[in-house]
């Protein structure tokens, strides 16, 4: 079962002070599927994603993610006993994200992120963000800015490199006309689609959405489905999402996971979480054997 | 009809005239009378006494009052007038001109720059030029050396400094007391006060890395001050307040500027003047100005240097893109300080002698003032702003006709910081963001497009 999973949060707890935001969470993302993250407002969710990325430091629980040979994950007991945060081979690696801090999540584990509010570069280009986000390629490239500033081919052609890909990813999310305006010139579906396509750019194996459909038409929100299908087919990228839109949630995720005050409620395919009397209950607020009474009482 | 009814008037509202010029006079009598309308005089028996200046005080504010009324009645109708007959074409024509512009000032301000001597002398004769050369040009390109390394870490990286001064104070102690206790020669320690400096500059970043905004700024005005403190109570290294002085001067590739026969006028069989050591010095300090310019634009295009205007923009995001922002930080307190120590010990040669004194938050205040007036980022707008104001302010001490209207005792350079501040906020109502305040683009693919000011973030530290 483990074999194939991606992501495995176990135990996982955040304390703010006297505020517990995350009680003992336990799920799986595996490798290849878009698991959802839902939950009502306030529920935990985006501290699961900072946790994740590294952004804080969980007080308890570990985060294992898993690249490459699935035989690895046999190895996640001694790792964890040792105090490495990884173990990487020719074939995969292995990555204990507590341990990580923000920047080597993205940088070794290759997880990426993207916001809730949209944090792009806006006095950059859209064509400069996603150079941006090549910055660790192309860092080695110019080794370490000595070779760049010598004017070395060697760097020169990594751009190149960079720039078609940067191509390929403003083809795909339709922005190529626009690649040498400023970012925050862009409307803000526009703004949405580039900052997956910057997150994308950096290689990731998991894909982390905060609200990916926050704000978008219903028009968007069905191009950004079948963006997010379609990273998933063509880069074999596994994805993580959190979001409110459930027109998104229940069309394109494999799994999801419901979250209320911090603890895991319920956890299965889009059906089965639909028909969960317990996720009902928390989006409507009430007491799960009120439910009933709830959906039933007409609207006065 | 409600559109019509909010264009502008073109009439000259006369009662609001008068209204405006008697506040305008209002205001001055009150600001001025404490300046200008009382004197303090020694009287026959040696004390102290307060005499009044009426009629001074008078002109005055009868000049603001029709300064006041000259903008009423022929700038602001003048201004809708051109706003109102604007023809459709004129933007797009000063747009052509704007681009032409862009593209020749470049060529031609590096052309005088290089010209700039031959010109002087050509003007002035060679008994003259030693002013102009050392008093103008050495000294604004200093100075423009300093705003384009400030310009690294503030204009890019988006991390106010304060203490800019005290990498230029390292550079030039460690050029003054390297060459006078081991005798090394100047391009030598050149480098070795750039590292130095630079150094200094990773050993700054460290504790303020995790500080943002106004707290950075306030921790690097006290390191400024710390370096300071240093230079004048470590008496025995640095010898105080006395400075150090009789610093050896560069050479000649080892050929000394003196008047002995193996002295460079002699080597080359001229007649000896001290010119020819300015005007080596100016092309030196053109090429450290240079150096520095090239290696920024370089930097800008490499990973590092987008990663440095990403942090202005956007630090979270940075981290999230695995950008190590630490690092990302240092290098630039690094850089910065590296072209900095340069500068400082560039300064220290051509002195020839440097105390505590010329290293005050003044001059870091200077610095930064270049920086910001001129546009943050903006290469041509830091250098345009140090000619300006280094420039401005050695006018002034050319400007002794003065004395013949105000009397033998008005000193012009006086007034350095009223017309230094006078200028100040003139730049900041006309061009809030600096003279040049526009991004350009480190790649493009089809054009490239200026990124207006509006979308560029000023960075928090």
């Amino acid at each position: 079962m483990s074999a194939t999973d991606v992501l495995q949060v176990e135990h996982l707890t955040m304390r703010f002070g006297g505020l517990v935001a995350i009680q003992d969470l336990s799920f799986r993302a595996r490798h290849g599927d878009i698991t959802a993250l839902i939950g009502p407002n306030g529920a935990g969710k985006t501290t699961v994603f900072n946790c994740i990325t590294g952004f804080y430091k969980p007080t308890e629980g570990r985060i294992a993610l898993h690249h490459g040979d699935p035989a690895m994950w046999d190895e996640l007991g001694a790792l964890t006993d040792s105090s490495l945060r990884k173990r990487v081979r020719a074939d995969g690696g292995l990555f204990l994200l507590e341990r990580m801090p923000d920047y080597l999540v993205t940088k070794d584990a290759r997880v990426a992120r993207t916001f809730q509010n949209i944090r792009l570069f806006k006095g950059m280009t859209v064509l400069e963000n996603l150079l941006v986000s090549q910055h660790n390629p192309l860092m080695r490239a110019s080794g370490l800015t000595v070779l760049g500033i010598l004017g070395f081919g060697v760097y020169r052609h990594a751009e190149n490199r960079a720039t078609e890909k940067a191509i390929q990813w403003l083809e795909k999310i339709n922005l190529i006309d626009r690649a040498d305006d400023p970012a925050g010139d862009l409307p803000y579906g526009d703004q949405r689609r580039l900052e997956i396509a910057r997150a994308m750019c950096t290689d990731p194996v998991l894909l982390c959405l905060d609200e990916p459909a926050a704000g978008l038409n219903p028009r968007e929100s069905g191009e950004l489905s079948e963006l997010l299908l379609s990273i998933r087919q063509e880069t074999k990228t596994s994805i993580l999402l959190i979001e409110h839109d459930m027109s998104v949630v229940m069309e394109i995720s494999d799994h999801v996971v419901v979250l209320d005050y911090g603890v895991k409620i319920s956890e299965g395919t889009s059906a089965e979480i639909r028909d969960d009397p317990n996720v009902i209950a928390a989006y409507l607020g009430v007491e799960q054997d009120e439910v009933e009474s709830v959906i039933t009482e007409p609207v006065s | 009809m409600t559109l019509q009814a909010s264009a502008p008037k073109t009439g000259v509202n006369v009662a609001r005239a008068i209204r405006d010029a008697t506040i305008a006079g209002l205001i001055a009598f009150g600001i001025l009378l404490p300046l200008i309308g009382f004197e303090t005089v020694q009287n026959m028996r040696n004390e102290l006494a307060l005499e009044t200046r009426p009629w001074l005080l008078a002109i005055f504010v009868g000049l603001v009052v029709l300064a006041s009324l000259f903008i009423s009645f022929v700038v602001r109708p003048w201004n809708q007038h051109r706003r109102a007959v604007r023809p459709a074409g004129a933007s797009l024509k000063g747009a052509a001109l704007r681009a032409a512009f862009a593209k020749w000032f470049t060529p031609f301000a590096l052309g005088v720059a290089v010209f700039y001597p031959v010109l002087v002398i050509w003007i002035t004769g060679f008994s003259g030029a030693v002013k102009w050369i050392d008093n103008f040009g050495i000294q604004i390109l200093i100075y423009v050396m300093l705003g384009w390394g400030l310009n690294i870490v503030v204009g890019l990286a988006g991390l106010l400094d304060l203490g800019y001064v005290a990498f230029y104070a390292v550079g030039a102690y460690s050029y003054a007391l390297l060459a006078k206790t081991f005798g090394l020669s100047f391009w030598i320690l050149l480098p070795l006060a750039g590292i130095l400096s630079a150094f200094w500059g990773v050993l700054l970043g460290f504790p303020v890395l995790r500080l943002r905004g106004d707290y950075l700024a306030i921790v690097t005005l006290a390191f400024g001050e710390i370096i300071r403190l240093v230079l004048i109570n470590w008496v025995d290294v640095t010898s105080g307040y006395a400075g150090i002085s009789s610093i050896p001067r560069p050479t000649f590739f080892g050929i000394p500027f003196t008047a002995n026969e193996d002295g460079f006028a002699a080597v080359f069989g001229l007649e000896f003047t001290p010119l020819y050591r300015t005007i080596f010095l100016y092309y030196v300090i053109l090429a450290l100005a240079l150096l520095t310019a090239f290696v920024t634009v370089r930097l800008r295009r490499l990973p590092i240097g987008r990663a440095w205007e990403a942090l202005r923009e956007d630090e979270i995001a940075c981290r999230s893109l695995g950008i190590n922002t630490t690092n990302t930080k240092l290098t630039a307190f690094g850089i910065g300080a590296l072209f900095g120590g340069f500068a400082g010990s560039f300064f220290a040669a051509r002195q020839g002698f440097i105390s505590p004194e010329s290293f005050t938050f003044t001059e870091s205040a200077m610095i930064l003032s270049i920086v910001v007036l001129g546009g943050m980022g903006s290469q041509i707008g830091v250098a345009i702003a140090a000619l300006a104001m280094i420039g401005g302010t050695e006018m002034l001490r050319e400007l002794d006709f003065l004395k013949q209207i105000f009397g033998a005792g008005f000193d012009p350079t006086q007034y350095r910081m009223l017309l230094f501040g006078l200028a100040m906020v003139l730049i900041m109502i006309w061009k809030p963001r600096g003279l040049i305040s526009t991004r350009e683009p480190t790649a493009f693919l089809k054009e490239r497009k200026t990124v207006a000011a509006k979308f560029v973030e000023e960075g928090r530290g």
